[in-house]
């Protein structure tokens, strides 16, 4: 099978750091795979090589079948590039943006006039077609951003933390945006740290942190690979809920989580409730909630990235920072 | 929109720009440097407003004093304004070149199959319309006040050419700190803090007197590059020594050329 992308071993370092570890990835013509991770975790230094912008120190790429260093040029015929900063000039208007990047993919001044217009009209620009763009909302720019990769009808197309800093309103606008170009059959390999997105637009995901794909999968498929259930008990007593954790601890040897009285723990399969009733009746442990459910996407995502605390602006571009030391 | 790539369509793509296309996309990018120029009115001041405020600061003010005569300073200060201004305006490379790397703009031009040198080079023609229009204004200041070309058509395109030549070079010192600095504001600061110890310890505004100590006499005169072009600017729009003059300056943009574009490539691919 042929892939849209497909990348294999890919390492990248920035003086000491090593951004990328060894990324391999693949995705299917007409895809949407969603590449999730932490702040740093080297998603924007995945994209910046798929896009041609930086060379891999070692590991190979293709996008289209064309590799990303040798047939550079050919790459960049084939795709569209949205940055995590919205990468359009905020001294030129809506119209001007647009045009200019028709231009320079080839339309005549009357072609690129009016595949501009057709793209400010689809992503709601049209009454701010002749405004700067450094008049534009942060929800305009990125649909700016979004338009101008688009100028070219890419049939691949990067989306580099599309909604980052994004009110609720403009993120689920921007993500029908999104299953409007996977519809028309576009493959997107789209970055994010927001594990609804990527359940929302993914067909795949791949999980990615210190430079390394540590999992992938669909996000069932995810959610399954980590044990799966999670059980979650709150003592009658709030005096016993240090009591109850110690119990469940060591019944089933991992330490659960506690957060105001609740407990959670993730379980291997369900024939560890009783077991846990059974343990905290003896025990003498009054349990007042008792639920076994499905884990979320997020506790996937935590228990998978070592659940460590991030510091750091959300809207860090982990590439540019370490490139630019 | 396709959804997919078939072979036979991804075989015939080109591995490269072809020559006029490159040509094309240096040309709507250096379109695109004007347009900017529409959007923020603060350039305009730049390349006009201040020309002028400084052409009419120095022959009214400084004038008098220094030769005695608004008249006969004019000869002096022009070419002298001529060159600092120009400087100025070579900033604005650096400058440009720094917004578009810190917003993104020049990954999304990375990203498309133009020329690679398109963006930078479209930039440089830009600026070197921004110039033109910028030394028309001194000259056109200057002659309204008294200011008299005593040369001729060839010798105005001459002291265009070698201005153009001398900040071509320039540029790539501000295009270096563009590169290098987090933002545009520290090349501005830069500017500042270069360029007007640079024309001021030239003898494009004066003519070192006697009180000058010798070193910095030697200085403003014979070394700092800008006395250099200042003085075949001089030579080629008021009449005197050219050719030697000229070629110091020629030289001059040559070892600037030689030291910061190999530099500029380093810190380009670093950035990158």
């Amino acid at each position: 099978m042929t892939y849209a992308i497909r990348a294999e071993g890919l390492v990248k370092r920035f003086g000491e750091t090593r951004a990328l570890d060894g990324v391999s990835l693949a995705v299917p013509p007409g895809r949407v795979l969603g590449v999730l991770g932490p702040n740093g975790a080297g998603k924007t230094t995945t994209v910046r090589v798929l896009a041609t912008l930086i060379r891999p120190d070692a590991g190979t790429a293709e996008v289209g079948g064309h590799d990303v260093v040798r047939e550079g040029h050919r790459v960049r015929r084939l795709i569209g590039l949205t940055g995590q900063y919205a990468g359009v000039d905020e001294m030129l208007t809506g119209t001007e943006n647009l045009m200019l990047i028709g231009r320079l993919l080839g339309l005549s001044r009357a072609g690129a006039r009016a595949r501009a217009a057709e793209l400010l009209r689809r992503f709601e620009l049209w009454d701010a077609r002749d405004r700067a763009a450094k008049t534009f909302s942060g929800g305009m720019r990125r649909r700016l951003d979004l338009a101008a990769s688009l100028v070219g009808h890419p049939s691949i197309l990067y989306l580099d933390e599309p909604t980052t800093g994004l009110d609720p309103r403009s993120r689920n606008g921007l993500w029908d945006m999104v299953r409007g170009l996977a519809e028309d059959g576009v493959t997107v390999l789209l970055t994010t740290q927001y594990l609804e997105e990527a359940d929302q637009l993914a067909d795949e995901i791949v999980v990615i942190d210190h430079g390394r794909v540590i999992a992938e999968g669909t996000s069932d498929q995810l959610k399954a690979q980590t044990g799966g259930q999670v059980l979650e008990l709150r003592p009658v007593h709030e005096a016993e809920v240090d009591k109850a954790a110690l119990v469940v601890a060591e019944l089933l040897g991992s330490a659960p989580e506690v957060n105001q009285g609740l407990l959670t723990v993730p379980v291997g399969d369900s024939r560890a409730m009783p077991a846990v009733v059974r343990a905290l009746d003896d025990a003498g442990v009054a349990v007042g909630e008792l639920s076994l459910r499905k884990a979320s996407l997020d506790e996937v995502f935590f228990a998978l990235t070592g659940n460590r605390e991030r510091t750091g602006s959300p809207a860090a571009d982990e590439g540019r920072e370490e490139a630019s030391v | 929109m396709t959804a997919t790539i078939p072979a036979a369509q991804a075989a015939v793509l080109p591995r490269k720009v072809t020559p006029v296309t490159a040509l094309r996309n240096v040309l709507t990018l250096a379109w695109r440097g004007l347009v900017q120029i529409k959007h923020n009115p603060m350039e305009l001041v730049d390349l006009s407003i201040q020309p002028i405020m400084f052409v009419l600061l120095f022959s009214y003010v400084f004038g008098p004093s220094i030769s005695g005569s608004v008249a006969a300073y004019l000869p002096v200060v022009i070419p002298g304004i001529i060159a600092q201004n120009a400087l100025f305006a070579s900033m604005s490379t650096g400058l440009g070149l720094n917004v578009d790397i810190t917003k993104g703009v020049f990954d999304r031009f990375r990203s498309l199959p133009i020329a690679r040198t398109a963006p930078l080079l479209g930039r440089i023609l830009a600026d070197v319309v921004k110039q033109a229009w910028s030394m028309l204004v001194v000259l056109v200041v200057g002659v309204v006040i008294g200011f008299r070309i005593e040369t001729g058509v060839l010798g105005v395109l001459g002291a265009f050419l070698l201005l153009l030549a001398f900040t071509l070079m320039f540029a790539w010192i501000t295009v270096l700190v563009g590169l290098t600095a987090s933002d545009a504001e520290k090349v501005q600061v830069f500017g500042f803090t270069a360029i007007f110890p640079l024309t001021f310890l030239s003898n494009a505004f004066v003519v070192p007197a006697e009180g000058t100590p010798g070193w910095l006499k030697t200085f403003m005169t014979d070394i700092n590059p800008v006395s250099q072009l200042t003085t075949a600017l001089r030579g080629l729009l008021v009449g005197g020594p050219v050719l030697q003059h000229a070629l110091i300056t020629l030289a001059w943009a040559a070892v600037m050329a030689a030291v910061f574009i190999p530099l500029c490539l380093r810190a380009f691919r670093r950035r990158t």
